[in-house]
């Protein structure tokens, strides 16, 4: 089913400050989605995107704009009626009801024809409980089950009744790193399978990266960019954007560009065709770096990482922000540099303690200092 | 040295557990005893009590006769049922009145909510006996005395419970009532299939709490009835002490106090844990 | 969630009911019973607005009988109660052997009937033709003479009612004081146990300051139920306590409505009202000293 948000937006009214502005949580949201994909709603907490989910699933009212399921204005439709499936955070299971009682209950609320006997909703609810595999535990109470399996329960409660829409609320958040990694395969698989259309709300970027058809990054309520996930990561709108996505996290300087040639402090770095003068932030993703004695950008080296196949050249320069400079380089190259490291006991050979870096162009990004747009990126 | 210094603390301490068990079986025997007492009294023949000047710690002889004169000399089966009738209505509609009541302040909103359950919490400050006064005119006034309706009436609210099931109910997590509402659920039927089933242990405590308060209820019942076909057990006790069995026959005057003591009796055993549970979260007595 | 407002107030609805029926129109009833000069419960007319049913109570001989024998109660039973609960529930946490036991016994005068038992009091401490009573027994084996306690001298009948108001309000403040001692941190007993603190200071410096919120729970609510003591006295000395001398002024509030006495809800009302302002001022007291007493 095709969901289009139409200048959707909420405000909360300050209970902090007296006569304080109302807190928009959602601001004037225009964006579609396409029937069965999976959009990935990303952005970091506080930034509005449960808010966001709520209003599509009804348990918010929006203050602006309408929300439309398959071209029917559904805004004023209370949540009971929207047939959504939304699973939270903390699962909300229905602690004093066993497995099957909890994925049974939203069926047991039908109404007129679509009402069925116990044995049916039994069927369904096996149905359900078969596609995340937790058919063999029934009758447990939710208080017997790990996370994993009662987020699970969570998915089949949610599924059971064939939602036109399926909205997960940061589902992988309580639970432990190697049962997140292979929940959201699980999550990408059962959205294959039955084709609903998905909104999946995360603050984790590599979550949304992986499993997303479709990401939207949000940033106080705004939305920054809605792309595809690898076009977002090459292609970057704003400073706020390319800094989210990414880990390591992309790395950023301060500097200027004069006649189409690129400084990062006084260091030359490269050359931008087609890019204005003026002062710019400067982002180079980890893997834009290259050891090269010959670079234009000079840092001192302040370490080294060898983190299973990835190498990291750490090193600090004054045009930089933040703390370390964090460069991965492939193997072939660390060597290389290392050898050469090791030779001179510190640094290169003739320039001891520090790293000379030459920059791939297709991993820099240039953004303008005051709005923090992007105004450069070498396309392929 | 050091070692004859522990062999000394431990005999000492020896010694104070040895006070502290002796001190707390003396209070046990205080508190037991009246029970032992009323027991004793009641299955020792009539003729056999009269004539101990000294009275004896045990009986040779124990009769139930003295329950059978209970229950036939006043209607004490009588005073029975009615207590039965006034404790179950009672609770029964107290519970349908406060739950409501409760729902409505945890998960509702309204205007004036506020405000309103402030007035409700500095109600819990004025005392019964302030208000009984003119409840005992209007009942009086409808036509309601020596009824069941003007027993009930007064007591089926009680602000300290649905204040006390309020905050249980705020216990659950909002996201169960999204949940709820995203798979379809009204209001009620959420309050009946989730909310009550999980705060069931608050709620049966409640209803515990109650059946005591109705069980030993004195004072109301005993302004608003003189017909003895609607006393509770406590006015029978009183209405026995100053005229049933001819004064002296305390043997039969101490089964009626065991047939009336023994189903509280009972409750409090099965539901040992819940009821001191439930009192210490914020019961008060009477 | 668009009809909240309207489907909230049907929830309340039977609740706002029954509490306005019979706790707020009472309240504001019971300020106009006690104003209005000779009112006449069968025509329901009065001739006069004013503080005479003040005056009358406050001078009526029972009244002021009635209100020495509440005071009396409340100045012997409070204390005593609370420090005996706080001795017992401190000897139920030094033990563990059959520490259950003990409170379940402890806890049983708190469900049942006060009047019911009462009577086995009656019997106890009552001397009739028939026998001096099992208590006088006792004290004829001490060598002491037989009293009746029931219907003889004042001092042996305010014993009897102190003797069982303790008991019947001791369950409940056992059952306080033990969970509150259950509650305190162990590590604090260890740490001072490791700083070498003798078992005293234990008690004084840190377990006294860590209940006594809720022993001045016990006590502010034990002031509150103490003055409103009634059916303890019913239970022990029957329906008429005037004539037993042993009134207490709810008793008397109750007496003046009902009854062989009764038909002056006017009187009662004045009555329940400078009965509800001594429990007021005594609360509002105790809460100004606890707020300088209490230590967290």
């Amino acid at each position: 089913m095709k969901i289009v948000l139409e200048n959707l937006t909420k405000r909360f009214p300050n209970r902090n400050k007296k006569g304080g502005a109302d807190v928009v949580a959602v601001d004037n949201f225009n964006f579609e989605i396409p029937d069965g994909k999976l959009i990935g709603l990303l952005g970091p907490s506080g930034c509005g995107k449960s808010t966001c989910l709520n209003l599509i699933s009804g348990l918010e009212t929006p203050t602006e704009g309408r929300i439309y399921f398959d071209g029917e204005d559904i805004t004023d439709l209370p949540a009971e009626n929207r047939g959504v499936g939304l699973v939270f955070q903390s699962y909300a299971l229905y602690p004093h009801l066993t497995v099957l009682r909890n994925i049974t209950f939203p069926l047991e609320n039908l109404k007129g024809e679509k009402k069925m006997n116990r044995h049916e909703m039994d069927e369904k609810a096996l149905e359900a409980a078969r596609l995340v595999q937790i058919d063999g535990l029934m009758e447990r109470k939710p208080n017997e089950l790990s996370g994993g399996q009662q987020q699970r329960v969570a998915i089949a409660r949610a599924l059971v009744k064939m939602p036109r829409v399926l909205l997960l609320d940061e589902p992988l958040s309580n639970l432990d790193a190697r049962l997140r990694l292979q929940t959201r395969e699980e999550i990408r698989r059962i959205q294959r399978e039955t084709g609903i259309t998905t909104i999946f709300v995360t603050h984790d970027q590599e979550e949304a990266m992986s499993i997303s058809d479709m990401i939207v990054v949000m940033k106080d309520g705004v939305i920054q960019q809605i792309d595809k996930p690898q076009n977002v990561y090459n292609d970057p709108k704003n400073l706020f954007v390319a800094k989210f996505l990414g880990t390591p996290a992309i790395n950023v300087f301060v500097g200027s560009v004069k006649a189409e040639r690129l400084y990062i402090g006084d260091d030359e770095v490269m050359t931008v065709s087609g890019a204005p003068d003026g002062n710019v932030y400067i982002g180079v993703r980890p893997e834009g770096f290259v050891p090269d004695d010959n670079g234009g950008l000079k840092c001192k080296l302040s370490g080294i990482e060898i983190m299973g196949r990835d190498t990291s050249i750490l090193s600090t320069h004054y045009a930089h922000e933040g703390d370390t400079i964090r460069a991965i380089v492939d193997s072939e190259e660390a060597t290389r540099f290392t050898e050469a490291n090791d030779a001179s006991g510190n640094g290169t050979a003739d320039k001891p303690g520090e790293v000379s870096f030459s920059l791939k162009p297709r991993k820099v990004y240039l953004f303008d200092r005051v709005t923090e747009e992007r105004v450069y990126c070498k396309t392929i | 040295m050091d070692k004859n210094n522990t062999v000394k603390k431990k005999k000492y301490i020896h010694v104070g557990a040895v006070i502290v068990y002796i001190l707390l079986s003396i209070w046990a025997i205080v508190v037991i005893f009246p029970f032992y007492w009323m027991l004793l009294t009641s299955v020792k023949s009539y003729a056999a009590y009269s004539t101990e000047y000294i009275p004896q710690f045990f009986t040779a002889a124990p009769t139930l006769d003295n329950y059978t004169e209970a229950f036939t000399a006043v209607p004490l089966a009588q005073y029975f049922l009615n207590t039965l009738i006034f404790t179950v209505l009672t609770t029964g509609i107290m519970m349908i009145v406060i739950i409501p009541a409760a729902f409505a302040f945890s998960r509702l909103e309204f205007r004036g909510k506020n405000l309103l359950f402030t007035l409700f919490l500095s109600l819990m400050m004025i005392p019964n006996e302030l208000v009984i006064i003119t409840n005992f005119q209007t009942i009086t006034d409808m036509g309601l005395r020596n009824t069941f309706t003007g027993l009930i009436l007064p007591s089926v609210t009680s602000v300290f419970y649905i204040y006390l099931l309020k905050e249980n109910f705020e216990q659950i997590p909002d996201e169960l009532y999204k949940a709820a509402k995203v798979d379809g659920t009204s209001d009620f039927k959420y309050l009946v299939k989730v909310m009550i089933p999980i705060c069931k242990p608050t709620v049966i405590t409640i209803m515990i709490l109650k059946v005591i308060e109705c069980w030993n209820s004195y004072v109301w019942p005993r302004l608003i009835t003189d017909d003895k076909a609607y006393f509770l057990v406590s006015n029978g006790i009183e209405e026995i002490r100053e005229n049933g069995f001819g004064r002296e026959n305390i043997p039969a005057m101490m089964a009626a106090v065991v047939v009336i003591s023994l189903p509280l009796i009972v409750i409090f055993i099965i539901f040992r844990k819940k009821i001191m549970e439930g009192v210490s979260s914020g019961g008060t007595k009477g | 969630m668009k009809n909240n407002g309207s489907k909230a107030w049907l929830y309340l609805l039977p609740a706002l009911l029954f509490l306005g029926a019979f706790m707020v129109y009472p309240l504001i009833d019971v300020l106009i019973y006690s104003v209005e000069e000779g009112y006449n419960s069968a025509s329901q007319s009065y001739y006069d607005v004013g503080l005479y049913n003040y005056s009358y109570v406050l001078h009526d001989p029972y009244f002021l009988q009635a209100l020495r024998n509440t005071f009396l109660l409340v100045i012997i039973t409070v204390p005593l109660s609370t420090g005996t609960a706080l001795l017992i529930s401190l000897g139920l946490s030094s033990i563990k052997k059959l520490r259950n036991l003990f409170q379940t016994i402890y806890f049983l005068p708190y469900v049942t009937n006060t009047l019911a038992v009462g009577l086995v009091f009656m019997i106890l401490f009552k001397k009739t033709a028939y026998t001096d009573g099992l208590v006088n027994v006792l004290i004829n084996l001490f060598g002491g003479e037989s009293v009746d306690f029931i219907d003889g001298p004042y001092w042996a009948k305010m014993f009897v009612l102190c003797f069982y108001t303790i008991w019947v309000v001791l369950p409940f403040k056992i059952l306080i004081l033990t969970s509150a001692l259950a509650s305190v941190n162990e590590t604090l007993y260890k740490a001072a146990r490791i700083d070498g603190t003798s078992k005293f200071r234990i008690f004084y410096k840190i377990t006294l300051p860590m209940i006594s919120p809720m022993i001045f729970y016990l006590v502010i609510t034990g002031f509150i139920g103490a003055f409103k003591a009634y059916s303890d006295a019913v239970a022990l000395f029957g329906t008429d306590l005037n004539a037993a001398g042993m009134n207490t002024i709810v008793g008397y509030v109750y007496d003046m409505l009902y009854g062989d006495s009764g038909g002056y809800p006017s009187y009662a009302s004045a009555a329940a009202l400078i009965l509800f302002v001594i429990v007021l001022t005594i609360t509002v007291i105790n809460l100004m000293i606890s707020r300088k007493n209490v230590h967290y």
